[in-house]
């Protein structure tokens, strides 16, 4: 008999309830005939609640397996919890949305699924080959979704941009695993963290470029300046619900396999490339706020805004403490809720063909259409950090975790950044509520499904700003046994 | 460490001179007598005609890729096959789990009319 190792299932319960959904998803849109949106947004939901319950099941169970190259602690459950909360929200964002550009197939649904699965894998990963796997099973539906509106000139460009440089990015990426494997003979980050003892990062040149080339990797899909190019163009053509996942679950994933990375791996690493990680924070956060400044396209806008929200996450990497990790869990938490809101509010106030997109557009917005105005209203004031929303809950634990990890520069440098921001999200609610009314032959009608995502997203938004005391111990267990 | 890379060193050494020499050889001892007829590209005996980049139906990409990815997961069964009996009942459900998922994809391709050549 051939020794076969610890498998241990229970680690990807919820990656196989996602999976299973996504072959039912793509079965009965093969064989269903007619009317058939409803049943395959139920099965897709079904999917994504049962991978959160299973997920909420299995908290503090610390369920590790496939050899340990797998691991299901509280830090890769929050996120799988987020993952599906971004699926489902993506999910009400896009009913409405693909109806009305008539671009509606069933495929759609199953490219959110299995790019879940993917996530699910890069959160829980515990090694490197499998985070590659994860990261490659997450990107490449991702590449699709960003072409799926096949006939639009821009889709098409979005699609191809994306998947060239998401190419290049896992090329790099596997490289860099390739010379971490050659200087420490383990992928494993358990052994690399043992092996790396009595090492200095700039002792072993060839571990250097291999740390080096894999941060590269994972910055691509993350969108740290100077790896951002990508990231206007494919949020502009993508259509907009997928845009809200792009800028949410993919991020998050990036966190979360950096994070067990540079804390648990190259923990022992970590005075020396904390330089490096400032100086993508810095340049991360200015680049994304100054240019978003200049932009008239509101999804360019936030295309740009998830950027400098990215720096402020990677402030939080760079202080490699248990706060930080908290800081930017909760971050992302509060992130997920506002940008998914933001988003809502585009499709809502967009007509077919993608129009109505600019932002002088919604001049005048709130005496003919208050709730909506209302409701962007607070979500670029989360955005923009201001109390209290969860944006500034968000930030506040950020700055406060640079600060006492003694990075006030970098705490300063941020602050300095979330004040640029607020003039380009405040520009937005200036324009709806003080500019007179645009001519526009808008209409709105409020569909269902819509409306629940937006009012989820207002709930979340409001309710981590008003009472993040229960979001605090979430948080807190969520990094238990990580550190 | 080094020293066990000698053959491929070795190796890579003749790989950089043989081709050099093959070519450097007939240069020097063969006799040039061009003809226009010598000098056409060599199409198996019928004259060229036109340039190789031409448009082709895009139905050729879709069957190369379809016919790679089948292929390259066909492959999976040799070891599998080789090793079975020592894999045992959990070798079968694994292996049984993996044609499962690729026949739903198989599934899709003709449900989508893939294969379709009209």
């Amino acid at each position: 008999m051939i020794e076969i190792p610890f498998i241990n299932l229970a680690v990807i319960y919820p990656e196989i309830a996602i999976f299973t959904a996504s072959v039912i998803v793509l079965l009965v849109d093969l064989f269903m005939k007619g009317e058939k949106q409803g049943t395959l947004s139920t099965i897709t939901m079904l999917g994504f609640a049962a991978a959160a319950i299973i997920a909420s099941r299995q908290w503090f169970h610390f369920e590790t397996g496939f050899s340990d190259a797998l691991i299901a602690d509280n830090f890769a459950l929050v996120f799988k919890l987020l993952f599906c909360a971004a699926g489902v929200l993506t999910l009400f964002l896009s009913v409405h949305y693909l109806n009305r550009e008539k671009i509606f197939r069933g495929e759609y649904f199953f490219l959110i699924l299995s790019s879940t699965v993917g996530m699910m894998i890069l959160a829980s990963a515990n090694e490197l080959i499998t985070a590659f796997l994860g990261l490659e099973v997450m990107s490449v539906p991702l590449y699709l979704l960003a072409g799926y509106d096949k006939k639009k000139l821009l889709s098409n460009e979005a699609a191809l941009k994306y998947f060239l440089m998401g190419a290049f990015a896992s090329g790099i990426l596997i490289y860099g695993i390739a010379f971490v494997y050659g200087n420490l003979g383990t992928t494993n980050f358990d052994e690399i963290y043992r092996a790396l003892q009595g090492k200095t990062l700039y002792g072993e040149p060839l571990l250097l470029l291999g740390l080096g080339l894999i941060l590269i990797g994972f910055s691509f899909k993350t969108a740290f300046v100077p790896f951002h190019s990508w990231v206007p163009d494919v949020y502009v053509g993508t259509p907009t619900p997928a845009t809200a996942f792009f800028s949410i679950a993919p991020k998050a994933a990036g966190f979360a396999i950096l994070f067990r990375l540079l804390f648990k791996a190259f923990a022992p690493m970590m005075p020396d490339i904390t330089g490096i990680l400032w100086v993508l924070a810095v340049l991360t956060m200015f680049a994304g706020n100054l240019i978003a400044i200049a932009q008239r396209n509101i999804k360019r806008m936030l295309a740009y805004s998830s950027i400098a929200h990215a720096g402020y996450i990677l402030i939080a990497l760079t202080t490699g403490t248990a706060d930080g990790a908290k800081a930017a869990i909760l971050y992302l938490l509060a992130y997920t809720a506002m940008n998914v809101g933001a988003f809502g509010i585009v499709i809502l106030l967009g007509r077919e063909g993608e129009k109505d997109l600019s932002i002088a557009g919604y001049s005048g917005l709130s005496r003919r259409h208050p709730i909506a105005a209302a409701a962007m209203a607070l979500f670029m004031f989360s955005l923009a950090g201001i109390p209290p929303t969860a944006g500034f809950i968000g930030k506040f634990y950020i700055f406060r975790g640079a600060v006492s990890a003694g990075f006030i520069w970098l705490a300063i440098l941020g602050v300095v950044n979330s004040l640029i921001s607020v003039y380009y999200y405040l520009r937005v609610i200036v324009i709806m509520y003080m500019k007179p009314e645009a001519e526009s032959d808008r209409v709105i009608t409020y569909p269902l499904s819509l409306m629940v995502a937006i009012i989820l997203a207002a709930w979340g938004t409001v309710q981590i700003g008003i009472f993040p005391n229960s979001w605090l111990n979430l948080v807190r267990d969520s990094v238990s046994g990580f550190f | 460490m080094i020293e066990a890379y000698f053959p491929i060193f070795v190796l890579f050494i003749f790989a950089l001179i043989t081709p050099v020499v093959m070519l450097l050889i007939p240069k020097i001892v063969a006799k040039r007598e061009p003809t226009p007829i010598k000098d056409a590209a060599y199409e198996c005996g019928i004259p060229a005609e036109g340039d190789a980049r031409e448009r082709f139906p895009i139905k050729f990409y879709l069957i190369a890729i379809l016919f790679l990815l089948f292929d390259l997961e066909a492959v999976f069964l040799y070891p599998w096959a080789y090793i079975y009996k020592k894999l045992g009942l959990f070798g079968l459900i694994e292996m049984g789990v993996f044609i499962t998922i690729l026949l739903v994809g198989y599934i899709y391709v003709i449900k989508k009319g893939a294969l379709k050549w009209q």
